[in-house]
């Protein structure tokens, strides 16, 4: 690990300010995913925020029969929620569907939104990577491309987001509120929170430096079934090779973009009465492979017909 | 980066490099070394400590991050005079052979049969409305973050399984 100085942040405000004011600084709150990244000098952040113990970590109830969750609020506090569980079922099920009981008890909301991928080419730094070493290639295009991405690849970046949170946030349409260091506060949908990797990779958001993210809010739930399906090459413990969140009429697909991804044509083809199989071929006609990573198009083409209907199953029961 | 831990009941005042982990603090700094630095990149468990009661890998935390928290290790389990009764059940039931990932192994059972008794949730639980029963496939599940390379794994859930009772 690089030399780095500390400092825990008395308030939010103070916090933002700091890390617009000073060079390369990040903020750290459960610092599972940052840590291991700075052991292995992918990440080397000159100063770091910590951010941990800011009063956001309570689970509100909002005015319009939604949830807020405070960013700080940890994987582990979020899943077993009385009120999550209830009501969005789908959002504790992708927590727990990730890391370790370990991992969970130290992630944040806020953290676990900005993890950054696991594509092997980019931990490993004896390759190249764009997202890594801006310029430097992307070793995965024709490499081992497994678990690459399948939606909104460019040519200079294919590596996919590993949250299932998001994933089950995206499809419950989620809001993401943040403080920036001139002092405001502004509130984005989660779609527009994450970028796709175009020319620069290395970005990975629409967050301005320094700007902190505060809460997730999600609506009052949707109607219908909610469910969260993942596969993977392990029973537990495993990144998704693909997963799907079902909220309703809405879902989100995780582990084939660079962003949990919102099937939005598959979305509209089943309002318009096509079925399940029909509706998320409709969102595959824009899947593209690279050699290694086409299994996931037909695992996607029959995890979420299946998870559909597990989820149409559980809104009729209800 | 002056820095005071509460360690097995001891408040331990501590003066470090921001860079060292939680686990190294431990380990290095304070000499106990009944935690482990297995992959030293959370993934194997190996490294597990109970944080104001709840585990968490020490690997994956600075030290600096947890000034005014109270940590227990194995250490603070028990003693070779005085063994917890999570510590006889692992003798009992064989559950180790190399004994290197049992420290973390024990300190994640103690903070999983306390999820359990709080009805936290996992992936295996298929009512997350109801009260949580602490299956095999629970028990092995809510694991998953402890590995073990001489595969003692039923030994393991039977060892965790004899003392759950009395929590879950």
């Amino acid at each position: 690990m690089r030399p780095f100085t500390y400092e825990r942040a008395a308030d939010a405000a103070s916090a933002v300010k700091s890390a617009a004011g000073t060079p390369n600084a990040k903020f750290i709150a459960g610092g599972t995913n940052l840590l291991d990244l700075m052991k292995l000098e992918i990440e080397h952040p000159a100063h770091l925020i910590d951010v941990g113990r800011l009063p956001l970590a309570d689970i509100e109830e909002t005015p319009e029969g939604g949830l807020r969750i405070g960013a700080m609020a940890t994987n582990s506090h979020v899943a077993a929620d009385a009120r999550v569980r209830a009501r969005y079922p789908v959002l504790t099920q992708a927590i727990v569907s990730g890391g370790s009981g370990q991992l969970r008890n130290k992630a944040t909301t806020g953290g676990n939104l900005l993890q950054r991928t696991r594509c092997a080419y980019f931990y490993d730094t004896t390759k190249p990577c764009n997202k890594r070493a801006p310029g430097s290639g992307c070793g995965a295009l024709e490499g081992l491309n497994r678990n690459s991405a399948i939606f909104g690849a460019s040519h200079a970046c294919i590596a996919t987001h590993p949250s299932d949170m998001a994933v089950a946030l995206t499809a419950l349409g989620a809001t993401v509120e943040t403080l920036s260091p001139s002092g405001r506060a502004r509130a984005f949908p989660i779609l527009e929170l994450h970028r796709l990797p175009g020319e620069t990779p290395d970005v990975e958001t629409h967050l301005i430096p320094g700007e902190l993210i505060t809460a997730v809010v999600v609506p009052p739930p949707p109607t219908g079934g909610q469910v969260y399906r993942k596969v993977r090459d392990r029973a537990s413990y495993a990144g998704g090779l693909v997963s799907v969140a079902v909220a309703g009429g809405n879902l989100a697909l995780g582990a084939v973009a660079h962003k949990p991804w919102r099937a939005t044509d598959a979305e509209a083809a089943l309002k318009a009465g096509a079925s399940p199989a029909e509706a998320i071929g409709r969102e595959l006609e824009a899947a593209s492979e690279n050699g290694r990573n086409g299994f996931k198009i037909d695992l996607i083409s029959r995890l979420v017909p299946a998870a559909i209907a597990e989820a149409r199953e559980q809104g009729r029961g209800a | 980066m002056k820095t005071t831990i509460t360690v097995n009941g001891q408040a331990r005042a501590l003066d470090l490099d921001p860079r060292t982990t939680l686990l190294d603090a431990l380990r290095e700094h304070l000499r106990l070394t009944g935690s482990k630095k297995g992959c030293d990149h959370g993934q194997c468990g190996a490294c597990t400590v109970l944080v104001n009661g709840v585990r968490i890998n020490s690997c994956l935390s600075l030290a600096v991050m947890h000034d005014g928290d109270k940590v227990t290790t194995i250490e603070g389990v028990g003693t070779v005079d005085k063994l917890a009764p999570i510590q006889t059940a692992f003798l009992a039931e064989d559950a180790f052979q190399c004994g290197y990932c049992t420290p973390g192994q024990i300190c994640s059972a103690l903070g999983m049969l306390a999820e359990v008794a709080d009805n936290w949730p996992s992936q295996e639980t298929a009512d997350l409305t109801g009260r949580i029963k602490l299956t095999d496939d629970e028990l092995r599940e809510r694991m998953s973050g402890n590995i073990c390379r001489c595969s003692a794994y039923p030994q393991i859930v039977a060892a965790i399984r004899s003392v759950a009772g009395e929590v879950a």
